[in-house]
């Protein structure tokens, strides 16, 4: 709706803004930086809405907590959106010049009237529209948002609840404003950027434009496939059917990291070849035909690019001792080499970059020896070019911001007699995905070595779990074991647990179904379970 | 931003709106002794090393809680400054162990620098015995209160920078100390253990458990979450020894949390980093030379029909390294099936 | 809607108390007549009302400030003056009631004076030596009104200072302060006039003001004295204070241990609310104002100013280096207005009176008078009030009717633990700001203690050091640490074991940490020390260990 998915603003200006909206987001805990930020700027007058069922710690900084039932976000932020049209706090000028779908769009809030909106969410009217009064009057306003948003089956439609909220105030394109996901892994933004994606070629040119594809067909002296390739879960399915044979993964690890991962392992097995590629002998690893030693980021060139469009040079700053790894590019190239295929010889990372930029116009003023001096936010169309701190300053990249008029949808797993309590999962401050890394850490493992599951009191009462019990977590698509941890900082009806630890892989739990139907992302925020101590 | 221009010891200056006195000096390489002074904190006053005399002003104020203006006249030392910074000097020692060469600070100590500075070389007044117990419940730094000379840089930062709020200073006078807010020590305190203290603290009282001091840095990101830190990373003898926040990093202006501060050398240098290649036998893994892996799976990959393969990119890798995964995927598997974890 | 017709009603009914119809009695109910015990005479005044059927008012009242006579019991027969009686007990109350109001004989001898003339053989109360120096222009109600009763207040005058200030424009209030010559009471005489000048300068909004009745001197009083016996000539003060700022809420911050004080500005604040005076629309000037309490945990150095702004911020109280002033950038970073309670409490008689009435008293550069409360080995220990520019000599004889005893007077000091003691020598001195600041010691919030030849002037110099030492808020070095170390080497020389070097090791230890410390409080620190060397060096030198000595000699 606004054409493009990236951070519009910068860290740095987010600082600037007078008041924040903060939805499915724990940044102090995910994102701590940013965190120091938002604390700062909230305790010189800024303000701080925390949309949550969760009481994440920035709680404890916020004027207002709407704790919302989980998966409700949409109806929530529909609420809000209608609050500030009925309160005269709509920017028309902006809404005139620089968006379009308007008059649809406020037919579709009819049906949230703040009465409906609260028996959907259980926040009260009040609080909604002081959340949307003092959004609408921040001026400006920031919206973050994170996994909390988008791992739901309707995530997309959470981000377009969201987009609407800041088109209709006019925050956008202004130092402080904008739509902000602080995306979770360091180089999840370059990955997209770079085309790791089905749809795309790198800078985001689809694959289904025949103009696209043949300028990447000439540049690679090779013809392309047409039309989209299959999402990772997608992959999964077809890997069932017997469909997809080989499977080549470099640095993930879903046997920990997705969703359903009982299934995600039996599928894995079932395949005849599995090339994976990866610094530790990960649990996907130990399922390989194939493993493949890469040197790690502290061991190579390159460029991570992170969750402000900003493209910052990695340095080699040691060997890998006695080891033959190498960087990821060098493998993946020497496969290609063996292949018999052309186009893969390339001698450094810079050279990579210098080819990337000559096919990607949001990288084409990009290059190492500018990447020198410092980090440049795309889009940078050209070498003069100093790079982009805030997009839709003037226009939106589709040309007009369009609203979406959207409806509520109940989330498709609801809990019932067998499982009634809905799980959600994040992550702590001390580990970082599935704990490849951190984990390996003797000081990180004491600060936090073990998953805990977070039960409020009145559901551990009813469960007879006492703080430090040894529970089991089950769905209907598996159990894991963890301690429990009682505390209401989760509501009635909701535990929480990280997805860290090995040893109590959460995403066992979790739902490969239901995908978002556009964005195909597991509902990997809730499943249904029941807790039971050991 | 608005420049003027100030003399200080006789020489022009030039300083920025905001500048203290003691950042204007700074900035044109004059040092002022100083201890409770951090570029990211506000001014505090507290250690009275940077007093100065300015012309038109009673008194001796202290360079970092006073805005330089047009014009001013200062002058940073002279019999009299001198004498009174070596009072104050002297009494911060009194209060302060002596032991520096065993010392988890020396040579990263401002305190030593100031007393070097200044000549200091007696002693002349009763020290007071200290033996505060150490904190060393933290994994990664101590707490050694008897080395601590009160500047609240530490407690500043984590309020201030961190706003974690963790630490405060307790009790008065010369009873003062660092403490948590229920009294508890670090690790069962509401401390993230992201370490911004113990990159103030000027002297060893917070310091890293085991720090080697790094020859050399390399500028970098950090490997973990998406808000993408500049860090150094210390090296000594080809290993990774420290890390430091990049205070020219546009993202995060020098701090870092405790992953990046601490979490990267141990998987970096960890004994399971897979060294060799591993090709699956009929009794499990052995290593294998780069041939014979690239053979096995170039070989096969080569077998199969577009539609039967597919590609996980990773969300860890470069940028370079995703292109060329794409790239192969799309030319040399001739399918779009590339994806990767983005989504979670 | 002005105060006129409720004025006419408190002026009737303030005349009812002082020519009644029937009997007024008035008790000394303030923190200090409560410890000397004036709760079990005021038990016992009801019993002897209630025993000998006599049908009278009992009134509270605050503090005249002749401590050494109480308990006070004042009373009032029809067509009779105010008649106060010293050191009343339980045992004697009784007694006297019957003996005045139903025997009709006033018994001289436990009289103190009487109000305004001699009576039947008692003398005029304001004729006694102790009163009939003062000018008691802060203290002009207390211990004569009841302090809990705004009639009272109203009918003396009370408000219509604020009334007069309302009708002027701000500028000329400010200016009728600076002409009165007004200078802060808590200690460094700023001139208040220009304070305010600063702060209304100031284009930031809101704008705050605060009463600082933190008062943490040991042995100071009187602004306890003076909020517990009349709490709405302060109250008044700031109301004036914040229309002539342009401030929009004020706080009084006051120490927790001062409950009564703290009640009695509660009740204060009340009756302000009821009569307009507080809160949206004053009196319908369109002047809107309020005024918060804010109860300090008694921290010494809470008093300093920027210390008490981050104290109301609820933070750390600990000092700040100015600039910026609170004029420009106070409380919560807006400008903020500071003043002292007895600074407060003479705003009103100035704009009540006028500059020219209130700077008759006083000296060139110290205008009007300031309270002290006059303490240590004097006969009449007190608070009292003087004209600025009276002399040490004349207070503490004339006044306080000499030393104890008969002994020999050896030093007075003022200006409480940043003050120091001056010397017999220096009894002519003037008690103004710029003559206790130029014989080293200080004018202070009015602490003042006469010591007598059996005084030791190291002990006295230790009690203030060690007072400060436990103070320090430890922000800054040389106070942190400089006083402790001084207080050490103080201490050698109390044992007799000084060593003939270190009385320099102070002086310049002393001088080093006056000019390096970050506020008042360690920039005064040394003040005890370094006066009382000055002025008594041999008491020293007399502490100096004799084998060093010795060793000196041989040398
Ligand atoms: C250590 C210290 C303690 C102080 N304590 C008090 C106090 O208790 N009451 C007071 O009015 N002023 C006190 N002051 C002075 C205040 O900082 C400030 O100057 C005063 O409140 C201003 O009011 P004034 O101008 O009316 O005197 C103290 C100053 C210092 C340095
Ligand atoms: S490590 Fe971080 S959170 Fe802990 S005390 Fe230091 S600054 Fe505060
Ligand atoms: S621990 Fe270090 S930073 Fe903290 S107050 Fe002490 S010396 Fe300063
Ligand atoms: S002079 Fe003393 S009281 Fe004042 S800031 Fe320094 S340590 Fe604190
Ligand atoms: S650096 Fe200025 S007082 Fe410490």
């Amino acid at each position: 709706m606004l054409g493009s998915g990236a951070m519009t603003n910068s860290i740095g200006d987010i600082a600037l803004a007078g008041c924040y909206l903060l939805i499915g987001a724990n940044t102090s805990e995910t994102h701590p930086v940013i965190g120091f930020d938002i604390k700062q700027a909230v305790k010189s007058g800024s303000g701080l809405v925390i949309i949550n069922p969760v009481k994440i710690p920035l709680v404890r900084y916020a004027d207002l907590w709407l704790r919302n039932k989980p998966g409700t976000d949409v109806a929530l932020l529909m609420g809000m959106a209608r609050s500030i049209l009925d309160e005269g706090l709509a920017d028309l000028d902006f809404i005139n010049e620089r968006c379009e779908g308007f008059e649809e769009f406020k037919r579709a809030l009819a049906e949230f009237d703040l009465k409906t909106v609260e028996g959907i969410t259980g926040v009260g009217a009040k609080d909604i529209s002081r959340a949307a009064s003092m959004y609408a009057r921040g001026n400006p306003s920031s919206i973050l948002y994170a996994m909390g948003v988008t791992q739901h089956s309707h995530g997309t439609d959470n981000v377009m609840a969201i987009a609407n909220l800041a088109l209709m105030t006019g925050n956008f394109g202004k130092p402080g404003s904008g739509v902000n996901p602080l995306r979770g892994q360091n180089n999840v933004q370059g990955a997209c950027d770079m085309g790791a994606l089905p749809d795309v070629y790198t800078g985001y040119q689809k694959v289904c434009n025949p103009d696209a594809r043949s300028k990447f067909e000439t540049a690679w002296g090779v013809k392309l496939p047409d039309g989209p390739g299959l999402t990772v879960t997608e992959m999964f399915k077809k890997i069932d059917q017997g469909l997809i044979k080989a499977l080549y993964i470099v640095g993930e690890n879903p046997v920990l990291s997705d969703p359903d991962a009982g299934h995600v392992r039996q599928s894995l097995e079932k395949l005849e070849l599995l090339v994976v590629q990866d610094i530790f002998m990960t649990e996907t690893a130990r399922l390989a035909h194939v493993v493949l030693p890469a040197v790690s980021f502290a061991e190579k060139e390159g460029t991570f690019t992170n969750t402000e469009r900003r493209v910052q040079k990695v340095r080699k700053a040691v060997e890998l001792e006695h080891g033959k790894a190498l960087p990821d590019w060098k493998i993946t190239g020497l496969i290609a080499q063996q292949m018999g295929a052309d186009g893969f010889s390339y001698q450094s990372s810079e050279e990579i970059m210098t080819e990337i930029a000559s096919l990607t116009p949001s990288y084409a003023g990009i290059s190492y020896k500018r990447l020198e001096e410092e980090g440049l936010q795309w889009p940078c169309p050209s070498n003069e070019h100093p790079g982009t701190s805030i997009l839709h300053v003037e226009r939106f990249a589709r040309g007009k911001g369009r609203f979406m008029p959207l409806e509520y949808r109940p989330a498709p797993e609801a809990p019932d007699s067998e499982y009634p309590l809905l799980l959600t999962t994040g992550r702590n401050i001390f580990h970082y995905h599935t704990g490849t890394m951190t984990r390996k850490s003797a000081g990180l493992n004491a600060l936090s070595g073990q998953e805990l599951v977070n039960i409020s009191t009145g559901d551990a009462a009813r469960l007879k779990i006492k703080d430090g019990d040894n529970v089991y977590v089950s769905s209907r698509r598996g159990k894991v074991a963890a301690s429990a941890r009682i505390t209401d900082d989760v509501p009635e009806g909701l535990a929480f647990m990280t997805f860290h630890f090995a040893e109590s892989a959460a995403n066992i739990l979790m739902s490969a179904d239901n995908l978002d139907p556009i964005a195909k992302i597991p509902p990997l925020k809730m499943a249904s379970v029941k807790i039971a101590r050991i | 931003m608005e420049t003027f221009k100030l003399k200080i010891d006789d020489r022009q200056i030039n300083a920025g709106g905001g500048d203290t006195v003691l950042q204007a000096a700074l900035k044109a390489g004059i040092y002022i002794p100083n201890l409770c002074y951090d570029p990211r904190l506000a001014p505090y006053g507290g250690c009275r090393m940077c007093i100065v005399e300015i012309e038109g002003t009673r008194g001796f104020p202290a360079a970092c809680t006073t805005r330089a203006s047009d014009g001013m006249v200062v002058k940073t030392y002279g019999p009299q400054l001198d004498r009174l910074r070596l009072d104050t000097l002297e009494l911060l020692l009194s209060d302060h162990p002596t032991d520096c060469l065993t010392c988890p600070g020396n040579q990263r100590c401002e305190l030593q620098k100031v007393a070097s500075f200044l000549g200091y070389n007696q002693r002349s007044l009763k020290p007071r015995k200290s033996d505060h117990p150490i904190d060393d419940s933290n994994p990664f730094f101590n707490l050694d209160r008897n080395y601590c000379v009160l500047c609240a840089r530490c407690v500043r930062t984590c309020d201030e920078v961190t706003g974690i709020n963790a630490i405060e200073l307790i009790n008065r006078g010369d009873e003062s100390r660092v403490s948590t807010f229920a009294g508890s020590r670090l690790a069962e305190s509401e401390c993230r253990s992201c370490g911004e203290c113990m990159v103030s603290c000027p002297v060893g009282a917070i310091h890293a458990k085991n720090s080697p001091v790094a020859t050399e840095e390399t500028a970098t990101i950090c490997p973990y979450c998406g808000v993408g830190c500049g860090i150094y990373l210390g090296t000594r003898q080809g290993k990774i020894v420290s890390v430091r926040g990049n205070e020219a990093s546009p993202s995060n202006r020098g701090s870092l949390c405790v992953k990046g501060r601490f979490g990267i050398n141990e998987f970096v240098h960890h004994s399971e980093r897979l060294k060799s290649p591993r090709v699956k036998k009929e009794g499990g893994f052995e290593s294998a030379e780069w041939e014979e892996a690239l053979r096995i799976a170039g070989d096969k990959l080569s077998g199969y029909k577009p539609e039967e393969v597919a590609v996980i990119a990773s969300a860890k890798a470069t940028n370079e390294d995703n292109y060329v995964l794409q790239k192969f995927t799309r030319a040399v598997l001739g399918t779009n099936n590339i994806d990767h974890c983005a989504r979670l | 809607m002005g105060l006129n017709s409720l004025r006419k009603e408190s002026i009737h009914e303030w005349n009812e108390v002082l020519n009644p119809s029937r009997p007024q009695i008035f008790v000394g109910m303030s923190t200090c007549g409560e410890a000397s015990g004036v709760v079990a005479v005021n038990k016992a005044i009801q019993d002897g009302l209630e025993e000998h059927g006599i049908d009278a008012v009992v009134n509270k009242t605050g503090c005249l400030g002749i401590c050494y006579c109480e308990p006070l019991v004042d009373i009032i027969k029809p067509g009779k003056p105010r008649i106060s009686y010293r050191s009343v007990e339980k045992t004697n109350v009784s007694g006297l009631l019957k003996d005045y109001i139903l025997d009709d004989n006033p018994r001289p001898d436990l009289a103190l004076g009487a109000w305004g003339q001699e009576f039947k053989g008692i003398p005029d109360l304001f004729e006694l030596d102790f009163m009939k120096f003062q000018v008691r222009i802060a203290l002009r109600n207390a211990g004569v009104i009841n302090p809990e009763n705004f009639s009272h207040y109203l009918a003396r005058g009370g408000y219509q200072g604020f009334e007069k200030a309302l009708d002027m424009d701000p500028e000329e209030i400010i200016a009728e302060i600076e002409k009165a010559g007004l200078r802060g009471r808590g200690g460094a005489g700023f001139p208040t006039g220009m304070k305010w000048k600063l702060c209304r300068k100031s284009r930031n909004f809101p704008k705050y003001l605060i009463c600082n009745a933190d008062e943490g001197d040991p042995g100071a009083f009187m602004d306890r004295s003076l909020l517990e016996s009349d709490p709405h000539s302060v109250l008044e003060g700031m109301l004036i204070g914040a229309y002539a700022i342009g401030c929009s809420r004020g706080f009084i911050y006051i120490r927790a241990e001062y409950p009564l004080a703290i009640k009695r500005l509660k009740i204060a604040l009340e009756h302000m609310k009821r009569h307009h005076l507080l809160g949206e629309n004053i009196l319908g000037s369109g002047f809107s104002f309020d005024i918060e309490i804010r109860e300090g945990a008694g921290a010494f150095v809470c008093g300093e100013e920027t210390a008490l702004m981050k104290s109301i911020e609820g933070q750390r109280g600990t000092p700040y280096s100015r600039p910026p002033f609170p004029a420009q950038a106070g409380l919560w970073g807006k400008p903020t207005n500071i003043n002292n309670v007895e600074t407060w409490a003479n705003v009103p008689v100035i704009l009540e009176k006028g500059a020219g009435w209130f700077n008759r008293h006083g000296t060139e550069k110290s205008k009007g008078t300031k309270t002290f409360a006059l303490a240590g080995k004097v006969n009449n220990t007190g608070l009292i009030e003087v004209p600025m520019g009276m002399t040490l000599e004349k207070i503490v004889y004339a006044i306080g009717g000499g030393v104890c005893d008969g002994k020999e007077l050896k030093a007075v000091q003022t200006g409480g633990p940043a003050g120091g003691c001056l010397p017999l020598a220096k009894l002519g001195l003037t008690v103004d700001y710029e003559s206790l600041a130029e014989a080293g010691s200080i004018m202070g919030s009015g602490g003042m203690i006469v010591l007598d030849e059996d005084d030791s002037m190291l002990e006295t110099a230790r009690y203030f050091l060690a007072f400060i030492q436990e103070e320090s808020c430890g922000k800054c070095v040389p106070c942190r640490t400089g006083t402790r170390q001084m207080l050490a080497i103080l201490d050698t020389f109390i044992k007799g074991r000084g060593k003939p070097q270190d009385i320099e090791t102070l002086l310049s230890l002393g001088d080093s940490i006056k000019k390096t410390s970050l506020c008042g409080l360690g920039q005064a620190a040394p003040n005890p020390v370094l006066t009382t060397i000055n002025y008594f060096r041999g008491e020293y030198e007399k502490g100096i260990n004799p084998k060093l000595l010795r060793a000196k000699a041989h040398q």
